[in-house]
């Protein structure tokens, strides 16, 4: 199918790329659509809600943002992490342990880079497990999710250490102009070093080949093994980039892995446009998801009303969407 | 299971293919061994724990997860999950509770906690049958959105108060003839109703054939989405059922009361022999999964402290879940 469309495209004018870039990135764009919607509606209904308020939800958002992207390139090389949550804490208490026992903004920077290296090691564990073993992804992520949240307690019986001034001005404030959140920038700047490159490279091609169809991956001779280990590796990576912004956003690491963690990064993976199944999507949907959830929220902190309903409006959109956007694949591969 | 044959006459139990299809064909063997390998560890670890109060505590706890572990063994079985039953569990519990000092009472509480729950598992399931949306998703959004509601519910009723009705103290912490707790007068009938569904009934060998082949259920002529439909509303039911229990056992009303059970119960399943890519397990393996990881518990409490036994617990899931996928393998 792409290789056709590309040919028809190759002859036809602009407006078709344009077209054809609307029909393929259709969700993500609807998606944008009801993000920028949903930000006139927060202003409307909070005049307050300004630059600094936009500030305030892109730090609540980062870690979460982390969370879906590391769940996104998982979920895409068709595999699915449910550990992300404890990954996040164990990695934030290490960070914030570290940094309370050896002070120095110049050691942070070894600190910051020890506790990247651990996020490879926790997700290479977790690939590992899985690639050897062969047991399924849930059943794993699942167990590794007790032992990563058991080394966190170990770490820190109760939350508390520090973080380093440098760190925890990473999320919080702006960069030059106040429409340009720091938080933001931090995730732009940890998606073009990592998933940029990613997707075009060799990798890339085989994590959403392996996702999309295991068995023709292998037969066109992609190492499935290896392809699937290394998904969790760079996912259990930016897991810790995730704890430390959490590190960063809060001064301290708590090592009781919180629980809607992993409810939201897997539910944003698929209202951004990724499929369970695997094969489908990128990272751009499931950070908008992120921030529409976030915003909701706040929205209805706004309205005065009772922020539980919040969760439960959280839990109907992501209901909701998916059944419409279900029904829309049935009805299409039906015609 | 070639090799076993060919070895028939000389010491064939000596080869691992041998132990291999004990594992794949009678499940429930090795798995009582371990339980009562671990009993007498908890025996050796602490002389004199085991007697008739300490299997009574054991049980009181096996019930409540063991009847959390049969939403997700008959999901399992279609190659879906429940993971909303922790928070529907919890709104049961808390829901009864509220309504104690209400005109209906508690057998009031008990009804409309049931009728929650179910509508709870009939969302989940009209949106996994009908909707195809997947079940992962769709019971923790359901999760999210019980959860939600209870605490609304809460907060409603913040002044009238609450608290657990006797009956369900009776049932969850009560002992018949002082050695049989009361709770089992609920979990038996549960356990034979769900055995006997899975074994004896078309609905149940419906369950083993969507889970096993979706194209060639349907193809014979299952409807697949009213088999989930049900599936997911008797999913609720159940979970409802664990949330009066644990209410009852723990005297507490919280809306968060059920959801640290939510991991184990999955896990129990999968010690039990359940395969969560569907068509393969059953309930009594289910059953022996909840005592081991209640026991598991238990002795691992008296041996290591909370952080360490979170470790062990999670190394031990994924060694028996690879040692079931070693023995199933198409060899």
């Amino acid at each position: 199918m792409t290789a056709s469309a590309a040919t028809v495209d190759r002859s036809s004018a602009a407006a078709g790329i344009i077209g054809r870039f609307g029909r393929n990135n259709a969700w993500t764009l609807s998606l944008l659509g009801f993000l920028a919607a949903l930000l006139v509606f927060t202003k409307a209904i909070n005049p307050h809600y300004g630059l600094t308020s936009f500030q305030f939800t892109a730090t609540a958002v980062l870690p979460l943002a982390l969370a879906a992207v590391a769940q996104t390139v998982i979920v895409i090389s068709g595999g699915i992490d449910l550990s992300v949550s404890s990954q996040m804490a164990l990695t934030s208490c290490v960070a914030a342990t570290l940094m309370q026992n050896y002070p120095g903004e110049g050691l942070a920077v070894a600190i910051v880079l020890l506790t990247l290296a651990l996020g490879l090691l926790l997700g290479a564990v977790n690939g590992a497990l899985i690639v050897v073993t062969k047991v399924p992804d849930i059943v794993v992520t699942l167990s590794t999710y007790f032992v990563w949240a058991g080394f966190a307690l170990l770490v820190r019986p109760a939350p508390g250490g520090a973080a380093a001034s440098w760190l925890e001005g990473l999320a919080v404030g702006y960069v030059g102009i106040p429409l340009l959140p720091m938080a933001a920038v931090v995730l732009a700047v940890i998606v073009a070093v990592i998933w940029i490159p990613l997707v075009r490279s060799r990798l890339g091609l085989s994590l959403f080949a392996v996702g999309s169809n295991r068995l023709a991956a292998f037969r066109s001779g992609v190492p499935v093994n290896r392809t699937k280990f290394l998904s969790y590796v760079i996912g259990g990576l930016i897991a810790a980039f995730a704890g430390l912004s959490l590190t960063a956003s809060t001064g301290i690491g708590s090592p009781v892995p919180e629980p809607t963690y992993v409810l939201i990064s897997i539910g944003a993976v698929v209202l951004g446009g990724v499929s369970l199944a695997g094969g489908v999507g990128g990272v751009f949907g499931p950070i908008m998801a992120v921030v529409v959830l976030q915003l909701i929220r706040d929205d209805m902190t706004f309205m005065n009303v009772d922020p539980n309903y919040g969760l439960v409006a959280q839990g109907f959109i992501l209901i909701g969407v998916l059944m419409v956007g279900s029904l829309i694949h049935m009805r299409r591969s039906r015609s | 299971m070639t090799a076993a044959t060919d070895t028939a006459s000389g010491r064939s139990w000596m080869q691992p293919a041998a132990w291999r299809n004990v594992l794949r064909d009678y499940t429930l063997v090795p798995l009582a061994i371990l339980l009562v390998l671990l009993v007498i560890s908890v025996e050796l670890a602490r002389p004199g724990t085991v007697n008739t109060d300490w299997a009574a505590v054991t049980v009181r706890q096996a019930v409540v997860l063991a009847i959390l572990a049969g939403c997700q063994t008959l999901t399992m079985l279609t190659g879906g999950i429940d993971l909303s039953v922790a928070y529907v569990a919890s709104m049961t519990g808390f829901l009864t509770a509220t309504f104690v000092h209400e005109p209906g009472g508690w057998v009031l509480g008990v009804g409309v906690a049931l009728a929650a729950a179910a509508l709870a598992g009939l969302v989940n399931g009209i949106g996994i049958g009908i909707f195809r949306v997947h079940p992962l998703v769709m019971t923790l959004g359901m999760g999210l959105i019980v959860f939600g509601f209870a605490n609304v519910w809460q907060l409603a009723t913040l002044q009238t108060g609450a608290g657990v009705p006797s009956e369900l103290r009776t049932l969850g912490t009560g002992l018949t003839a002082g050695v049989i707790p009361n709770d089992l007068a609920v979990f038996v009938p549960v356990a034979i109703v769900l055995i006997l569904l899975l074994r004896r009934t078309g609905y149940g060998r419906m369950l083993y054939a969507v889970g096993d082949n979706p194209v060639a259920a349907r193809l014979s002529g299952v409807r697949s989405w009213q088999v989930l439909v049900v599936l997911y509303v008797i999913s609720g039911l159940l979970a409802g059922i664990a949330g009066l229990l644990q209410s009852g056992l723990s005297n507490t009303a919280s809306v968060s009361l059920v959801v640290p059970y939510l991991l184990p119960s999955v896990a129990a399943a999968v010690i039990g022999g359940t395969s969560i890519l569907g068509g393969r397990g059953g309930y009594s393996g289910t059953i022996v999964g909840a005592l081991i990881l209640t026991v598991l518990t238990g002795f691992l409490s008296i041996i290591l402290p909370e952080p360490w036994r979170q470790i062990v617990l999670g190394s031990i899931v994924v060694l028996v879940a690879a040692a079931y996928t070693r023995a199933t393998a198409e060899a």
